[in-house]
């Protein structure tokens, strides 16, 4: 398979130049979008000429949206620090109770281990909405409605399934006999754990870590439903660039760009993390 | 007071009995080879001794205390993995010292006794390379370093030499012993190499079939094998081994072998009549030019030299192949073709055909 015709060479570079475009495209015009202002982004047809402004930056970072029916007030830098400070303590906690977890779903065998792990992982792909109304209640009486540790809770529906059955693969690929000589040098089971096991999975904890952040950071439903203004991330704080007075698709724009930046960023230095960290994970032996 | 002294040791994996009630004992200083082909359970047994493994039942005692239900970290033993189990993510410095940081807090005691045992075992110059850039000769060199640095009563050491090149695993048996001695520890070393085992150890345990069939030195397993199973593992080229009944005939035992009968040492009497596995050493069965007594006509089929021995395959007239081993190396006195074979008597090992065990030699 060292010879690559031409013909099929030619085909790949369209073919992965087709997929660039169209997953691409939207971000490069939401950019764009990002430096005009609203009558640059309704004109039709469109046009990549346009004179570029900050007005939507400004307006989101001074929380003051100047529309035609007056001036409205947005949260927006709030929201992004909510989404800063929710993901982040999401994935540190789900890392504190994952990891050890992981561990122990690894190297012992307990009765309904396996039962355990499986309903832990049924959180991700059981639809949020089926648990979100029961949720609100119990969150309403036990007053965990709008705050911090009540969302952090529920995000942990979405990063500790991620980072347990992530983590638990690169445990289990760690040869036993290297954490036992560990133990038989005179070492704790603790010691062994955070001296052996814990760096020899760096690379997958740290994946299953920016994977989670990710999750968390996008997730929609749960604070929606769960947290009022002053606690919304942005992904829901930016429905209140829908105003009455119509869309402000430049602040929207601007919103997003900010908005996706820290995951990108982290994206892309761990892009190498993740890939490897992923599919090491996966496949066993 | 033995260093270990395990006692009726039961391990089953789902429903396979691995050891069947295992017992052993080695006295401080004392080098105990585990002998056995692969699968026998030699290595869990050593996990079960070291803590890894819980017996399902029987005891574990450890300079005589019960230490079944010890945690490894507890045990004081020094071990070496066959794959060497090194930390990956530490220098072969970091590895070594592991096995002193847990009861060591003097950074240069500690520096002290790596280097000293590094320089025992040459690896001096690559303490600072971590497991990736050590050849495999230094890494198992590394792992020994490790679990000889803390001067552990207890060593094992499972089939150190096993991932290692020939020529290194030659080396290594020359200096094993002087280095385990010199340790003064108590020594249960695992291998499948018979050579190995012969070499190291003071006591030889063989384990076959999950359990030991039989625990002696290196010269009683030899010349005095508790079964032919034992026999067959001991040697090479193998024994040969010849099904026959003896028989007491004018006051002389013979058994009929090769369209001949050969004599059997009256020693032997108490075998008359009974179905035997007779063992013969290929160094027992004498090749001749000429018809002596007791010998019997052979064709010599193929000649191997085999280090500092030839391998002759001989075939009787009525077709039963058989080797033979002769000190030295000179092929060229050995012409293919038809030539005398015959036992040294005194070297043929009896068997009883049915439980395999040997029959021994009767004092008249």
């Amino acid at each position: 398979m060292e010879h690559i015709s031409r013909l099929e060479r030619a085909i790949r570079g369209i073919l992965l130049t087709l997929i660039m475009v169209f997953f691409l495209f939207p971000i490069f015009w939401i950019f764009l979008m990002s430096f005009q202002t609203n009558e640059d982004i309704l004109r039709i047809p469109p046009s990549l000429l346009f004179s570029p402004t900050l007005s939507n930056y400004q307006a989101l970072i001074t929380g003051k949206l100047v529309s035609a029916a007056g001036t409205l007030d947005i949260a927006f830098m709030g929201n992004l620090w909510n989404s800063v400070l929710l993901s982040t303590v999401s994935v540190a906690v789900a890392l504190v109770l994952g990891v050890p977890a992981a561990y122990a779903f690894a190297r012992f065998k307990f009765p309904l281990s396996e039962d355990i792990a499986f309903t832990l992982l049924s959180f991700r792909f059981a639809p949020p909405l089926l648990v979100l109304l029961p949720l609100s209640l119990y969150y309403q009486q036990i007053g965990l409605t709008d705050t911090y540790v009540g969302l952090i809770w529920v995000y942990q529906l979405i990063a500790l399934p991620l980072i347990l059955w992530i983590v638990r693969g690169y445990f289990e690929d760690i040869s036993p006999d290297i954490e036992s000589a560990y133990r038989i040098a005179g070492h704790s089971w603790w010691r062994t754990f955070t001296r052996i096991a814990v760096p020899l999975a760096g690379p997958g904890i740290a994946a299953a870590g920016l994977l989670a952040f990710i999750f968390c950071w996008n997730n929609f439903v749960f604070a929606l439903v769960l947290a009022s203004a002053d606690k919304q991330p942005v992904t829901v704080g930016s429905l209140a660039f829908v105003t009455a007075s119509g869309i402000q698709y430049g602040q929207i724009a601007a919103a997003i760009v900010l908005s996706i930046t820290p995951t990108l960023a982290i994206a892309l230095y761990a892009q190498r993390y993740l890939v490897e960290g992923l599919s090491l994970g996966a496949v066993k032996g | 007071m033995s260093q270990i002294s395990i006692d009726q040791i039961y391990k089953s994996f789902k429903t396979e009995a691995v050891l069947k009630g295992v017992s052993l004992s080695a006295e401080q200083g004392e080098i105990v080879v585990i002998f056995g082909p692969s699968g026998t359970g030699k290595t869990v047994l050593l996990r079960i001794i070291v803590g890894m493994e819980d017996p399902d039942a029987g005891t574990v005692r450890l300079r005589g205390k019960d230490m079944t239900e010890a945690a490894p970290e507890t045990r004081g033993i020094g071990m070496a993995f066959q794959n060497f189990a090194l930390f990956p993510h530490m220098s072969a410095y970091d590895n070594i010292a592991s096995a002193l940081t847990a009861k060591h807090t003097n950074a240069t005691e500690i520096q002290d006794r790596v280097e000293k045992i590094a320089k025992l075992l040459k690896i001096s110059h690559v303490l600072q390379q971590t497991p990736r850039e050590l050849s495999n000769g230094q890494k198992q060199r590394t792992a020994l370093a490790r679990a000889l640095v803390g001067d552990p009563r207890i060593l094992l050491l499972d089939d150190p030499l096993r991932n290692v090149d020939a020529k290194l695993r030659y080396e290594m048996r020359l200096e094993l012993p002087t280095l385990l001695k010199a340790a003064g520890s108590t020594v249960l070393y695992v291998t499948q190499d018979y050579k190995e085992a012969m070499a190291l150890g003071d006591k030889i345990a063989v384990l076959l079939d999950g359990q030991f069939v039989q625990t002696a030195t290196p010269a009683q397993i030899y010349l005095e094998p508790a079964t032919l199973g034992v026999a067959r593992l001991f040697g090479d080229p193998t024994l040969n081994v010849v099904a026959a009944t003896p028989q007491m005939q004018g006051g002389a035992l013979s058994f009929a072998f090769g369209g001949t009968s050969v004599s059997l040492p009256l020693s032997f009497a108490h075998s008359a009549g009974k179905s035997c596995s007779i063992g013969i050493r290929p160094e027992a069965v004498m090749v001749e030019d000429h018809r002596a007594e007791g010998s019997f006509p052979v064709e010599i089929v193929a000649v191997t030299p085999l280090n500092e021995k030839t391998v002759l395959l001989l075939r009787t007239p009525d077709g039963t192949e058989l080797l033979a081993a002769e000190p030295g190396n000179e092929e060229t006195s050995r012409r293919h073709g038809m030539a005398y074979a015959r036992f040294n008597r005194d070297a043929l090992l009896l068997f009883d055909a049915a439980s395999g065990l040997r029959i021994a030699a009767q004092q008249s």
